[in-house]
């Protein structure tokens, strides 16, 4: 077993074993905190199937997040009000199903990222950062002038969403959904990393044109990575708004889209794991710095300065004492 | 029938013209030398026939097919593989990952690519960068292999190589010649070599086919020697 195997492991029984020592000593809000980490953790790997893997600089994933989120509210707020989203061919009254909210949120912001990634991807370098951030913010300002759902005041959402024999409300058992998703989502982004379409992905970040001698087409191979890595960031966001009960235009800002960012680099660019350790290291800062002062961003400027000057592999890189695994 | 056929095909770089006219033909089963001095356009041939770079005249035809306005993924979807000058692995990759990513239904597979270049299973989880220039070069032909390719291209695949090396790489291509009737396209500047396993040759100078003929006759009625 490699170190950065060990290190998995090890991150893994503290996310199963933290939160059930906060439901023993009755520390609900300690569970939350790890359940906000394991969504957030969620929306890193996303994004680092696309940057990691296949090295294209997203600044736009809050968007993903966003309509993740939206979906969410929308189909829960028609569900709970009795009003029908629409009539024809049927009536469709929402839904207060998670399974049901996941799946749109998933084809919702996979539609989004390949209708951006299609257009996105045939830039490159500062061009795609610009533009990926540049679809992100029109669907910002978009959502704050949409009146029907909230506007610039966002939507509540009065009850939680419903799971299949689970009691959602409970703490443990929300969280017990969300660890479910996160590790199954880790698993499946390990195999596809080690799978054919994942080399040749993590071949194209280096050299597209040796990629094309070979058959392949870096376009297509880079648009279903983004399209796959939104998807991911959209269930992310349908499980954040259903942990806070609330969505908000923030949700697709660009401050989202960077903190996303930063997650992936603190915990380790190419990382498996490497944003779920950046997720858990900002909820810790945030949660301790946060009581210390209102501008503790400022130390994760900090750490992130630290880490990008001296650790480039992350923390996880920097514990496994490996090089960057990204070029 | 040819497999490849080039008639006469120009290509520029930007505004500076490599190629002024390179005809060619490569029947199936056949190996074809591309020979001339350096700088004389054979790599810019290599490149226009993968379509890497446009021609800007003239036309190339890949079994029956016009490869006009074909992207080069499609072209070597078609069939055509090409071990590129300098090697050119994936460096980030493993040996078996590089071959993975390459890989491709058809006859050749890792456990074949195994049997022609053993040293690359006993190298499969080191990571390409660390491999020899020889050991290189042996992944790029396994890679180039592992795309089932009808028509191999291979770019000075001994250049720069140790001579054991070479001899190695040299009756790899002989025994692919001999077992899979795979057609070849040899960049190279090795006569000698090129003399046993080429079966026609052909020339260029100054971008532009001057002579094509037998292997055998390179040396009396090319060089006149």
């Amino acid at each position: 077993m490699t170190t950065e195997r060990i290190l998995n492991a090890v991150v893994v029984a503290g996310l199963v074993l933290f939160p059930i020592w906060a439901w023993m000593a009755d520390e609900p809000f300690m569970i939350t905190l790890a359940t906000k980490a394991a969504i957030l953790a969620l929306a890193g790997v996303g994004l680092n199937l696309a940057l990691g893997i296949g090295g294209l600089v997203s600044f736009g994933h809050a968007a993903f997040f966003g309509i993740g989120g939206y979906a969410m509210g929308i189909l829960a707020s028609h569900a709970q009000a009795y009003d029908p989203i629409f009539t024809q061919p049927f009536v469709f009254e929402g839904s207060k199903s998670m399974p049901v909210i996941w799946l749109t949120a998933i084809l919702a912001s996979g539609l989004a990222a390949l209708g951006i990634g299609a257009l996105s991807l045939r830039t490159s370098g500062v061009y795609f950062i610009m533009i990926t951030l540049a679809f992100g913010q029109m669907l910002y300002f978009f959502s704050i002038s949409w009146p029907a759902y909230g506007g610039e005041d966002g939507l509540s959402i009065y009850v939680r969403n419903s799971f299949p024999g689970l009691n959602t409300l409970d703490p443990i058992q929300f969280y017990g959904i969300v660890l479910g998703v996160l590790c199954a989502v880790l698993f499946l982004l390990a195999r596809l990393a080690k799978s054919p379409f994942g080399l040749a992905l993590g071949a194209a970040r280096q050299t597209p044109l040796r990629v094309e001698t070979v058959g392949i087409s870096p376009y297509r191979l880079q648009l279903v990575a983004f399209t796959l890595s939104g998807m991911i960031t959209g269930l992310a966001g349908a499980l954040f708004a259903d942990l806070n009960r609330f969505v908000s235009p923030v949700m697709f800002s660009w401050q989202t889209s960077g903190e996303i960012m930063v997650f992936v680099i603190i915990g380790g660019v190419a990382r498996l794991f490497g944003p779920v350790v950046g997720a858990i290291l900002f909820i810790i800062l945030e949660h301790l710095l946060g009581g210390l002062s209102d501008y503790w961003h400022i130390y994760l400027g900090a750490l992130l300065l630290l880490i990008v000057l001296f650790a480039r592999g992350g923390v996880i890189g920097t514990l496994t004492g490996r090089e960057a695994a990204h070029d | 029938m040819s497999l490849l056929r080039l008639e006469n095909v120009t290509a520029s770089y930007g505004a500076s013209q490599a190629l002024f006219g390179v005809s060619l033909e490569v029947a199936e089963g056949e190996v074809l030398a591309l020979m001339g001095r350096n700088g004389m356009g054979k790599s810019t041939t290599v490149k226009t026939i993968c379509k890497l770079l446009p021609a800007t005249a003239g036309t190339i035809h890949f079994a029956d097919h016009d490869l006009a306005g074909v992207p080069a993924h499609r072209a070597a979807r078609m069939g055509i593989g090409l071990v590129p000058e300098g090697r050119r692995c994936f460096t980030n990759l493993t040996v078996l990952e590089n071959l993975t990513a390459a890989a491709r239904a058809g006859e050749w597979d890792l456990a074949k690519v195994a049997t022609l270049f053993p040293r690359l299973e006993e190298r499969k989880s080191q990571s390409a960068a660390s491999l020899s220039g020889g050991e290189q070069q042996m992944l790029a032909i396994g890679r180039a292999l592992m795309t089932n390719p009808r028509l191999l291209i291979l770019d000075e695949a001994t250049e720069g190589l140790a001579p054991i090396v070479r001899q190695e790489i040299w009756a790899s291509i002989a025994m692919l010649k001999a077992q899979t009737g795979m057609a070849i396209l040899l960049v190279d500047k090795s006569l000698r070599e090129l003399r046993q396993v080429a079966d026609r040759a052909v020339v260029l100078e100054r971008g532009e086919t001057v002579w094509r003929g037998a292997m055998t006759d390179v040396t009396t009625q090319y060089l006149g020697v």
